[in-house]
């Protein structure tokens, strides 16, 4: 029998049975559902928390600090011989370029004074003496304690922390420009929104390492220094910048360091500002204090599975690092036991439908069986008889898969929908779906049901192919 | 009416022919060492009383079942030393078979019935359409191509079954009491078709228990009592 006979015959058959047969395909499809369920359960929760982890920034950035033989973040000291590498602007651009590296910018976070430019209260006495460069404007303004800000790049956008951003981001790597969290806008404004568009200065200590070697060499002497090299001066100097947004508090900061300041400014102003980093305490000691000009540096790479590769480079140029890398391995391990139990637990139903298959095959070749006589006499071999059975079971396959993952993808919209309703209710969650039925499983689930229909059919196929005609023919 | 697509009729020849089947504990040979041959072309009618093996020794020619000894064969091929796959391929290409309960398929209108043995020999679609209704035409049933068998007479859906035999050309009718669920008009009507179809060159061997129809088609005659061959035909009862 040529491919398309036994198909044709097949559809002719299942119709003339509709009521077993599509009762069969519907067990089918139930089993298809369950399993589609729940992969995309699965999937989802996967995809969730490895889109929240994303933004979160913790499984994608390595934290590089100088190669000194301190303590690092991970608690390891570090035990190399020979000078660190600095960790400066070559040496960032030199990560830039790894294999596998999307960005790599510096830590930068220094405490600052802000206030409006309008408010007309007293500002607070200055802590030094006016910069050159930048005068303090003197203007009165509505002052607030030292905040932390800190400098993000552009690719900061997708960080969860900004989820929930009113206004904009910033328009460009050194705008003058600041964001505030919701709690520095209330502090400065009443109605935090409004401050969206509007002017505020930042006051901050700047640091500047002295030109002139005798006021370098007097000034070594005057403070008794090390060497006439690590004298340089911290001045107070001022920026007026426009706020363009505001986000909500968060305390997650991740290794990017999203959440854990008061107020943002793009990160190439912050280099430009050259402000004094708390941290930078620690190197005032070096002959060459400005050396070091990055405290940290934050290496993003294009995907988690990167990390560990881009992780080893950077050591060996000689420098300390930091990831969250072995907690991604054990949460991607976790969803892969998780996806496995599930699929166990949604091919059980699959399993049931199966007997379901071979049931109403076999009862199918007890009522043809005077059939399949017919057929063998007038030429049929027992192949074209298995070919046949073969057909109805791989119908019923294509039908049951496809209304299973139709069924499925139903359940997963009405469980999506539901879910983002108690989210919403929720209130401090973000809305988001739980429940994903991506290309390939539905292709899969279909084939997968082809598949386990045909391994069905397997047995009562050989049972009617095996058929004595003779006896096949006697049997009313 | 012609045979679309004429073939010599096969010639049979069986030596030693036996069929044992087992029964409980006691083996029944329902074909006992029976030897006969059948020159083509010829219109031979198998004659016993009911039980006395002419279905067996006819299921053993269409290659339906197989010896347990001895060998019968047809246009020169031994049908015992055959694998299923080629007993298969010998039914549809060598054999038409006519039931006397017609055996055609309930679910499928008479067209489709009669297309069933090209769907086996792999006839290009076209081609079946086309051969279903002339088969079909041969026999008188051209206006009934799109009923079910439930739909037809007795007479209409053995003419049916005539059909279906012929659809492949074979060149061995075998018949199986094709007039034993007709009356004897309708009956005439069907052995009136063999007839024609014998003497277009097909070789035709006819299971009957009617001796009457047998002396007025078949050219001879062979007798079978429990099992065997019977030289004289007035042991067997008329």
């Amino acid at each position: 029998m040529k491919t398309g006979d036994p198909v044709e015959l097949a559809a002719r058959n299942l119709r003339e049975s509709v009521l077993r047969n599509s009762l069969t395909t519907v067990g089918i499809s139930v089993g298809v559902a369950s399993l589609v369920a729940m992969l995309s359960l699965g999937i989802g929760l996967q995809h969730l928390a490895a889109s929240r982890l994303a933004k979160s920034g913790l499984f994608d950035s390595i934290y590089v600090t100088s190669g000194r033989r301190m303590q690092g973040p991970n608690g390891r000291r570090e035990n190399r011989k020979g000078p660190p590498p600095p960790l400066d602007e070559p040496a960032r651009a030199k990560m830039a370029q790894l294999t596998g590296v999307a960005e790599a910018y510096p830590d930068i976070r220094f405490p600052a004074e802000l206030r409006t430019s309008s408010n007309t209260e007293p500002a607070p006495a200055p802590q030094s003496g006016n910069n050159k460069g930048a005068p303090a404007s003197g203007e009165a303004g509505n002052s607030r304690e030292y905040q932390l800000i800190s400098g993000l790049p552009m690719s900061a956008r997708q960080l969860e922390s900004f989820d929930n951003l009113k206004g904009k981001y910033f328009s460009a790597p050194d705008a003058p420009e600041i964001i505030l969290q919701t709690d520095e806008a209330k502090s400065l404004s009443d109605k935090p929104d409004e401050l969206i568009g509007k002017q505020i200065i930042l006051r901050y200590a700047s640091r500047r390492l002295m030109q002139d070697d005798d006021a370098n060499a007097k000034a070594a002497s005057q403070y008794g220094a090390a060497s006439e090299l690590s004298v340089y001066a911290v001045t107070p100097n001022e920026a007026k910048l426009t706020v363009v947004g505001v986000v909500e508090s968060k305390a997650d900061a991740g290794i990017r360091g999203a959440g854990s300041a008061g107020a943002y400014i793009p990160v190439d102003l912050a280099l430009k500002l050259a402000p004094m980093q708390a941290t930078q305490v620690r190197l005032a000691g070096d002959r060459d204090p400005l050396a070091n000009s990055y405290m940290a540096v934050i290496v993003r790479a294009n995907r988690s599975s990167q990390v560990e590769n881009i992780e080893n480079q950077i050591k060996q140029l000689g420098y300390n690092t930091f990831s969250l890398l072995d907690a991604t391995r054990n949460l991607r391990k976790f969803f892969a036991i998780l996806d496995l139990f599930l699929g166990i637990f949604g091919s059980l139903a699959l399993a049931v439908a199966c007997l379901g298959i071979i049931n109403t095959l076999v009862m199918s070749i007890l009522e043809r069986r005077r059939e399949i006589g017919i057929m063998k006499a007038i030429g049929a071999s027992d192949g074209d008889v298995q070919k046949l059975f073969f057909a109805e079971a791989g119908a019923m396959g294509i039908f049951g898969g496809s209304l299973g993952v139709l069924l499925g993808w139903i359940m997963g919209r009405i469980i999506n929908a539901g879910t983002r309703i108690y989210m919403q209710r929720q209130q401090q969650f973000t809305p988001d779906d739980v429940w994903l039925v991506p290309l390939w499983l539905v292709f899969g689930a279909i084939g997968f049901s082809i598949v386990v229909s045909l391994l069905a059919g397997l047995y009562p196929a050989a049972r009617a192919a095996r058929l004595d005609p003779v006896q096949a023919l006697r049997y009313d | 009416m012609t045979n679309p697509n004429p073939k010599a009729g096969a010639d049979i020849r069986a030596l030693n022919l036996t069929r044992t089947y087992r029964m409980g504990d006691s083996d029944i040979r329902a074909v006992n060492d029976v030897a006969f041959s059948i020159a083509s072309g010829e219109f031979v009618a198998l004659l016993g009383t009911s039980g006395s093996g002419k279905s067996s020794l006819l299921n053993l020619i269409a290659g339906l079942d197989t010896p347990t000894s001895g060998s019968v064969a047809v246009g020169g091929r031994d049908l015992a030393r055959m694998s299923r796959e080629e007993l298969a391929r010998y039914r549809r290409s060598t054999v038409g078979m006519v039931f006397q309960s017609f055996n055609l398929v309930p679910a499928m209108t008479v067209l489709e019935n009669v297309e069933l043995p090209m769907r086996f020999a792999e006839v290009p679609r076209e081609q079946r359409i086309e051969r279903a209704r002339r088969s079909l035409e041969r026999v008188g049933l051209a206006h009934r191509f799109n009923h079910r068998p439930s739909e037809l007479s007795g007479g209409e859906q053995q003419r049916a079954s005539l059909a279906r035999s012929l659809v492949n050309a074979p060149s061995l009718l075998l018949a199986d009491e094709p007039t034993g669920n007709l009356d004897s008009r309708t009956g005439s009507e069907i052995m009136d078709l063999i007839h024609t179809i014998n003497k277009e060159g097909t070789t035709v061997l006819m299971v009957t228990h009617e001796r009457p129809l047998a002396e007025r088609y078949a050219s001879r005659f062979i007798f079978l009592r429990d099992g065997k061959l019977v030289e004289d035909p007035s042991e067997v009862p008329a």
